[in-house]
């Protein structure tokens, strides 16, 4: 059997990543083991193969890295997963990525961290490593699934967007939304959206500029590419002193993404035009939402939401609008504060912003604590 | 051969990086030479992968050719993915000492252990020379380097043996001074499979010549020839004999299964019995 068959599954998050990661086209897996993310990497160890594929153990995370980048260029979707510290490993790989265009997806399955942390436990600790992770100016696209759903669909859609953008696509997951089983529901191959990287045409030579995102050869198709990841004029020649190359290429990279943001971040709302109290949560911590909304409600306190299915780049308006409506947000993270700042920027003073942390043994923010933050702030507890 | 050689056919019209004297040139003339002997009218069957370092420059952006100009020594890994699926191209690997051995030294061993079918071609210079002549993993001992003002205190890294140790299909050495020999051994690398390392001594007249001593590129060349000494010789010497010497010639060439030979047979395998 080669392509999973359509039709209702009880998978593991990571199990429903390496699925959709087959489905989207990815041929090439490299990685490394690391605590939580090995599943990802044993089940495509078994699966690629099966279609066709090349899952591979490499020595450490640079490598990781640098072999998908190598097999994006010979022409495959291709992948690596880790958490925290082969995160960390991969930055300097994902700028180059970024750098010379090169589409690929990193799964970072966060745990607790700094340094080898809690390796079992859940933590949301990498969101602005996600952002800020690599040096040099540069756009993020980050994705955050909340559910094993999500994980099989966000895959897929981390793989549309690095096509697409010619992007390296980064979806941070955690430890909860891995490792957990749920229903996944796989439809037919020809309901999926999948897209692929633009080829050149015959004569074509500018591979690294001219267009937004100009299309991208692989090696071995005659089109002589010279891939770079020092600045380089748009036929991929390197120029490493003059300014107007460096803030054209610079520039064009980041417009491609910024340019596209209300494409790009992606989200769920709920109740923000009308509400008292609105929240903005991700991943495995945006789970408690839906009890909280319906307990608040019975407790005459309406509460609106944004949940972010995407980090980076960051949707500021919709934030905004939030802010507008709610007098004050709540942000539970499992972290010490880190999308706590992008909302208070985003919030512009229209609402005051309100975190809640919480970090360790994996204890994830219950609805209970939620709802009792909730009810605090709009005046209704004791 | 009607028509005659010239390095034009196969570069880019663009203006080489390399300072006067550098070894560089003479490790591109000898690896086009022997394409163009084992009658490749272009390079378009190759990919060239390189790191950071002077080195790395030889092939990119100036060969008329695919290239991938990595991170710092991460051209293995690179090469790695590209062979994997593309296992119908060359992939040839350039890079320096530093790049290969030094921060890139794990991807080394490993490829030579998996017996990787990419060529290696490292151009030993014994020095960090595009930061500006640092100590180096090759460095000979007591050598002087700008973060060495009192001489070296580590011993220097025998990247060729070692990389017999990890499994190398092939490995040979010479240098600068063996024109012949090392376009010889490309050839012959080229036309094998597997890990294949080829180590070019080369001469950094600017980062390290004058500062051990040596008056220009020439003179480097010729201490090379002087001090070089063929295995089979080098065999019968003890340690103390081969004290600043280099030993140069074929130190193995064997046809233990590659690495793509090995992963497409157990893809068949998996595609032909694959249960889901």
């Amino acid at each position: 059997m080669e392509f999973v068959k359509p039709g209702v599954y009880f998978w593991q998050g990571s199990e429903a990543c390496a699925e959709a990661a087959i489905l989207a086209g990815c041929r090439f897996f490299a990685g490394y083991p690391i605590t939580p993310a090995t599943e990802i990497a044993e089940h495509l160890a078994r699966r690629l193969p099966q279609v066709g594929g090349v899952a591979f153990q490499v020595e450490d995370e640079l490598a990781s890295i640098g072999a998908v980048v190598g097999a994006s260029w010979a022409g495959a979707k291709a992948m690596t997963a880790t958490s925290g510290p082969g995160f960390s490993l991969m930055q300097e790989g994902i700028g180059y990525a970024f750098m010379t265009e090169t589409p690929c997806v990193i799964v970072d399955v966060q745990r607790a961290g700094p340094s080898t942390g809690q390796a079992t436990k859940c933590g949301q600790g990498d969101v602005m490593q996600s952002r800020w992770g690599t040096h040099g100016d540069y756009a993020a696209v980050v994705l955050s699934p909340n559910s094993v759903e999500e994980m099989f669909t966000l895959t897929i859609r981390a793989f549309n967007l690095a096509e697409k953008y010619r992007t390296p696509v980064i979806l941070l997951s955690d430890e909860v939304v891995a490792h957990m089983r749920e229903k996944v529901i796989v439809p037919p191959l020809e309901e999926l959206e999948i897209i692929n990287r633009r080829k050149p045409k015959p004569g074509d030579k500018a591979f690294f500029g001219l267009e937004e995102v100009p299309p991208m050869p692989s090696v071995g198709d005659g089109f002589n590419v010279a891939v770079t990841g020092s600045t380089h004029d748009e036929y991929g020649i390197r120029f490493t002193a003059d300014p107007l190359v460096h803030r054209r290429l610079v520039e064009r990279l980041n417009e491609k993404i910024q340019n596209h943001v209300d494409e790009i971040a992606d989200l769920e709302r709920y109740n923000v035009e009308d509400c008292d109290i609105g929240l903005v949560a991700y991943g495995c911590t945006s789970r408690a939402l839906y009890d909280v909304v319906e307990e608040a409600k019975a407790e005459g306190v309406m509460v609106g939401y944004v949940r972010l299915r995407t980090l980076w780049p960051f949707p500021e308006k919709a934030i905004k609008k939030l802010a507008e409506a709610a007098g004050k947000i709540l942000v539970p993270e499992m972290n010490l504060r880190q999308i706590f700042y992008e909302v208070q920027r985003a919030a512009e003073g229209r609402a005051k912003v309100i975190p809640i942390n919480k970090i360790g043994g994996g204890e994830l923010i219950t609805p209970e604590e939620l709802l009792s933050k909730i009810l605090e702030e709009a005046g209704r507890s004791g | 051969m009607a028509e005659t050689f010239s390095v034009k056919k196969y570069l880019r019209d663009l203006r080489l990086p390399f300072c006067p004297g550098c070894g560089a040139f003479t490790v591109m003339d000898a690896f086009l030479r022997a394409v163009y002997e084992l009658g490749y009218k272009d390079l378009s069957k190759f990919v060239f992968c390189s790191g950071i370092g002077c080195s790395s420059w030889i092939p990119s952006p100036y060969f008329m050719a695919d290239s991938i100009h990595t991170l710092h020594g991460r051209s293995i890994p690179v090469a790695t993915g590209v062979k994997l699926m593309r296992p119908d191209l060359n992939v040839v690997v350039f890079g320096g000492d530093g790049d290969i051995v030094g921060i890139g030294l794990s991807h080394f061993v490993h490829a030579a252990r998996r017996n990787l079918d990419v060529l290696v071609i490292m151009v030993n210079n014994m020095v960090y020379g595009m930061t500006g002549g640092q100590v180096a993993p090759t460095t000979p001992f007591g050598a002087k380097t700008t973060t060495t003002p009192y001489g070296s205190f580590e011993y220097p890294l025998d990247a060729a043996r070692l990389a017999v140790t990890a499994g190398a299909n092939y490995v040979a050495r010479w240098t600068t001074a063996h024109r012949n020999e090392l376009k010889e051994a490309i050839k012959k690398a080229l036309m094998l499979k597997g890990f294949r390392f080829i180590e070019a001594v080369s001469q950094c007249p600017t980062a390290f010549g004058r500062r051990v001593g040596f008056k220009n590129a020439a003179e480097m060349v010729r201490w090379f020839k002087e001090n070089s000494i063929p295995l089979e010789q080098a065999e019968k010497l003890n340690e103390e004999d081969l004290t600043a010497k280099i030993i140069v010639g074929e130190f193995v060439q064997r046809q233990r299964p590659t690495l793509t030979e090995t992963v497409y047979i157990k893809i068949k395998e998996a595609q032909k019995n694959g249960q889901n």
